[in-house]
């Protein structure tokens, strides 16, 4: 698979012409990489690109893969952040969301990893069946208390085909409440913002100057390059993403061709993707920007859809960004929907 | 004029006259094999979408029997109730029919209705058992079933399949000997009866006509004899798969005629063409107008859209004479247009026709038939009531009367309990049952017609597993208990969701009114109450709940372009909403009605 990957790199070497800023290693399970791995896979990159200076290079990770050789391992390689999936503190939210770390090794690694990675992130779960407020909040607390500078805090959905959907629909299981949702919400805004977090995106925070590059780079609309299976790129005008099934990916790279499938974007979709993505962050929408980059049309348009959000208080301008307020941001995706442009 | 034919293809709803018709322009060699496909006559997108034919469909084919050159006129035409009037106007141009039976199911509602209608006119019926080829077919029974009913030997029955091409020369010879040619006096003054018209947007209203005596020539000055208006008849032809222009159409056959006339309206189908010099005395009597059946309201979903829509409306009209609209408006929805269709089906083929045709997003209302009021004041003048809205304050109403209909069902032994349950729940009252054949059965029912509006078909077509089918006539008006149900979202009346419903039933039909509404709109920011009430009493309630949280967790690289696409469509669901007061309503839940009980 490495191997593939590599090749896949340099057959889409004219794929992008600028400078790399970020790397990431995720989908699936990347921990899985030995540093050797790692090493050919990022060699091959800086041959064949440019890349920055100081490039933010991230490995995602679950907490169970994660041991104390793993850490050290990839903190003697160009990896300099972590994005590790702890999801929860609790034992009984890991067992429903059929994590395979436990409570311990959640904490554990971390501590670990403190000790040679500075820029770290994990991930919290919020509205799991039976989680209490106080129990929500204890997670947030563990969190704070290891002064970790980058929070993803999801709100669970119930993924169709898995387990926790079967004990539901079981009744063994209660059902996910958006009330409880919003409440778990609205107590992580609170406190991360006492602690001096910034909430960027929708569902990150973080401490300042500690932002995820290589998110904020989708959410700018910045080109990037994804490999190996079900790999998703954009070069600023068309998506394109890698079939799933990993032989048939292998195969087909070592033929010599390209396993994607492409979608170009026209500028109306370009526009709803700016107004998706741009309404989770704290940048929000510019009307100047719409202006320049879409002309005028859209930003007429978009003027006259956003008045009924703006009456009812779910959005407001600022600065001449126009940002979803405390109150819409949780029905953010109905609003981005009403602001999108359907036909011209 | 010995040698031309004119016949049409009548029967049940899809018992294969489309198909059969495809054969004989086949074997006739009126189409080239280029030009061939599937139910060839349904010429509209919809039509051959829906594989049903709306339109009666004239066309003529050359074929030589027996060294003799003949002249075919066929005439395909719908089977579904709602155009039966199709039916009746094609039948008026022919000498004779087939009546195509379906082997495996033999002699349905639809088969008897159109059979009479063709006997009332003399025609000749050439009895057609179809489908042979069906595994599920049952030609020995079915012949008999048919020998019954028509009276004829067994010999007289032609086997054929539209599918196969089998039987298909059986059939052009049968309609070479048995039906008669066209009488009539060439030298008479022309008599030509409209049984047909069709709207070209070039050309303006095509005229379809069928010649009775003299003769029509290009450059003719004629006479429209009910309107009592004249024209230049600026071409005349006949009718094959294209027009072909001729110098003159003769007695007995079948054609065309352009004037110049560009509104349907001017055409009276049933009227009679003659010379204007030498006018015919002959006027054969012309059709009773169509009656529309169902009404509802139709209003654009962006109220800016009215006078477009004003437009696209005459222009289907122009295609469809049977729709009739006047303006009106509702405290909900603004302005629009009322409309009367001929049927279910044929609100539904206009609403789909508007939105195909002409790109109109639209609401269509609660549909209702036609009542009659009487206040005290004038316990004797009808008031007409085609809209819940209009009913007068129930205080003043003496009493309201509804449409009846005869109804007639055909449908297996097995079922005869389901069907009557079904049509007594429905106000139906059983006037006859008779056993066709040992295992099937003709039910005969008089029911309000509001009742087979209210999700009639779907019901007859569970209860019965799909062995049943349907025929009504109306038989007038009956004086009944009927109140209006008015529906309120969050504490408004929305006029558009009142239907006037039995007394006895409105406080279940309230109930399932509410919680389908319920499961129709979508959450909102803020809690909508759902109720149903009869004049100032709230006889149900729900509420849909505040939509709390809507906003996907993950939005990075891999998310975006599925999620782009998902709020997309979910955009394009709100612009066919309609908001009413601040909640948004989208178009089904006009209909909800409909579809209680599914
Ligand atoms: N097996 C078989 N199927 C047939 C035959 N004739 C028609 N069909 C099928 O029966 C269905 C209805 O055929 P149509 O020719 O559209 O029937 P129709 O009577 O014109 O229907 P309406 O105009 O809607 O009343 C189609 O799916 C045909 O393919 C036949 O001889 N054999
Ligand atoms: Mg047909």
């Amino acid at each position: 698979m490495v191997d593939a990957i590599c090749k896949e790199i340099v057959l889409r070497k004219c794929e992008i012409d600028g400078e790399i800023a970020t790397i990431y290693f995720g989908g699936g399970t990347p921990s899985l990489l030995t540093n050797v791995e790692v090493d050919k896979i990022l060699s091959t990159v800086y041959s064949t690109f440019q890349i920055s200076e100081n490039p933010e290079i991230t490995l995602e990770a679950n907490p169970d893969d994660l041991t104390k050789a793993k850490i050290l391992e990839f903190s003697n390689s160009a990896i300099n952040r972590l994005s590790i999936g702890v999801q929860s503190f609790f034992e009984h939210d890991l067992k429903l969301m059929n994590r395979a770390h436990n409570q311990t090794e959640a904490l554990e690694c971390i501590v670990l990893a403190k000790k040679h990675f500075e820029n770290i992130s994990i991930d919290l779960i919020y509205g799991i069946p039976e989680m209490s407020s106080e129990q929500w909040i204890a997670n947030i607390e563990k969190a704070l208390s290891l002064n970790i500078p980058h929070l993803s805090c999801y709100a669970l959905t119930v993924e169709p085909k898995t387990a926790l959907e079967q004990f539901i629909k079981k009744g063994i299981v209660p059902p996910v409440e958006d009330d409880v949702a919003q409440e778990h919400h609205a107590i992580l805004i609170e406190m991360t913002e006492a602690a001096g977090y910034d909430n960027y995106e929708f569902s990150n925070f973080c401490k300042p100057g500690w932002e995820s590059k290589n998110n904020t780079a989708y959410w700018q609309g910045k080109p990037y390059l994804g490999v190996g299976p079900s790999g998703h790129s954009y070069d600023g005008n068309q998506r394109s993403w890698n079939i799933s099934n990993n032989p048939i990916y292998i195969k087909k790279i070592n033929d010599g061709e390209l396993p994607l499938e492409r979608e170009v974007l026209s500028t109306r979709d370009k526009y709803n993707e700016y107004v998706m993505t741009r309404l989770r962050t704290t940048n929000g929408i510019s009307l100047k920007e719409i202006n320049e980059n879409f002309g005028l049309i859209f930003s007429e348009y978009l003027s006259k859809q956003m008045i009924q959000h703006i009456d009812s208080g779910l959005l407001c301008v600022k600065m001449d960004a126009i940002i979803v307020t405390k109150k819409g941001k949780f029905l953010s995706d109905g609003i981005a929907a009403d602001l999108f442009m359907i036909n011209i | 004029m010995k040698n031309i034919r004119n016949f049409c293809i009548i029967a049940h709803i899809d018992h294969g006259k489309s198909t059969l018709a495809d054969r004989l322009l086949d074997v006739t060699g009126s189409v080239t094999a280029r030009e061939q496909q599937a139910q060839l006559l349904d010429s509209m997108d919809l039509e051959r979408e829906r594989g049903i034919t709306i339109k009666s469909h004239a066309i003529q084919m050359d074929y030589t029997y027996e060294g003799e050159q003949y002249i075919l006129n066929l005439i395909d035409t719908p089977g579904h109730v709602d155009f039966s009037y199709e039916v009746s106007r094609s039948i008026a141009a022919c000498e004779g029919a087939l009546l195509i039976v379906d082997a495996a199911q033999s002699i349905q509602a639809q088969t008897i209705s159109n059979l009479y209608l063709a006997l009332e006119n003399d025609l000749e019926i050439i009895p057609v058992l179809n489908k042979v080829d069906l595994p599920s077919a049952n030609p020995e029974e079915v012949t008999d079933d048919i020998v019954d009913l028509l009276g004829c030997n067994p010999e007289d029955v032609i086997h054929a399949s539209g599918k196969t091409g089998f039987g298909v020369e059986n059939i052009l010879k049968a309609i070479i000997e048995r039906v008669p040619a066209p009488k009539g006096d060439p030298d008479a003054p022309l008599q030509a009866l409209i049984f047909d018209s069709v709207y070209n947007t070039f050309r303006g209203i095509e005229t379809y006509f069928r010649v009775f005596n003299g003769e029509i020539k290009k450059g003719q000055k004629i006479k429209f004899v009910a309107t009592d208006k004249e024209y230049n008849a600026d071409e005349v032809g006949t009718l094959k798969l294209t027009q072909i222009a001729k110098q003159s159409v003769k007695t007995g056959d079948v054609g065309y005629l352009i004037t110049g006339i560009k509104t349907a309206k001017e055409v009276k189908v049933g009227d009679t063409i003659t010379d204007f010099a030498n006018p015919t005395t002959n006027i054969v009597e012309g059709f009773e107008d169509v009656k529309p059946m169902v009404f509802a309201g139709i209003y654009p979903v962006d109220t800016e859209d009215y006078e477009e829509l004003r437009n696209s409306m005459e222009k289907l009209q122009l295609n469809d004479a049977s729709l009739v609209f006047a303006p009106e408006s509702s405290a909900a929805l603004g302005f629009g247009f009322r409309c009367g269709f001929l049927g279910m089906l044929h609100m539904e083929i206009i609403q789909e026709r508007l939105e195909r045709e002409f790109d109109m997003t639209v609401i269509t209302t609660v549909p209702n038939v036609s009542y009659n009021a009487f206040t005290n004041k004038n316990p004797d003048i009808p008031f007409i009531v085609n809209n819940p809205s209009d009913l007068p304050d129930p205080s003043t109403v003496n009493r309201v009367e509804e449409p009846y209909i005869k109804a007639t069902i055909i449908t297996k032994s097995d079922f005869v309990g389901n069907v009557m349950s079904l049509c007594i729940e429905k106000r139906g009252m059983i006037i006859n049952q008779t056993y066709l054949t040992p295992v099937r059965v003709e039910l005969t029912f008089e029911m309000p017609l509001a009742e087979i509006v209210f999700d009639f078909y779907d019901r007859l077509k569970t209860v019965s597993k799909g062995y049943a089918s349907f025929d009504y006539h109306p038989i007038g008006m009956k004086v009944s208990k009927l109140v209006r149900l008015d529906v309120l979202l969050n504490a408004q009346p929305v006029d558009a969701l009142s239907a006037l419903i039995h007394a006895d039933n409105a406080h279940n039909i309230g109930k399932k009114m509410c919680e389908k509404l319920k499961e129709l709109i979508p959450r909102q920011q803020f809690d909508i109450p759902i109720q149903a009430a009869i004049g100032a009493k709230i006889i149900a309630r729900e509420t849909v709940k505040a939509l709390r949280k809507d906003v996907t967790a993950k939005c990075y690289g891999g998310d975006i372009s599925r999620k782009r696409k998902l709020l997309e469509k979910q955009k394009k669901g709100k612009k066919r909403m309609r908001q009413v007061g601040n909640v948004e309503i989208p178009q089904q839940a006009f209909m909800a009605v409909l579809k209680l009980n599914d």
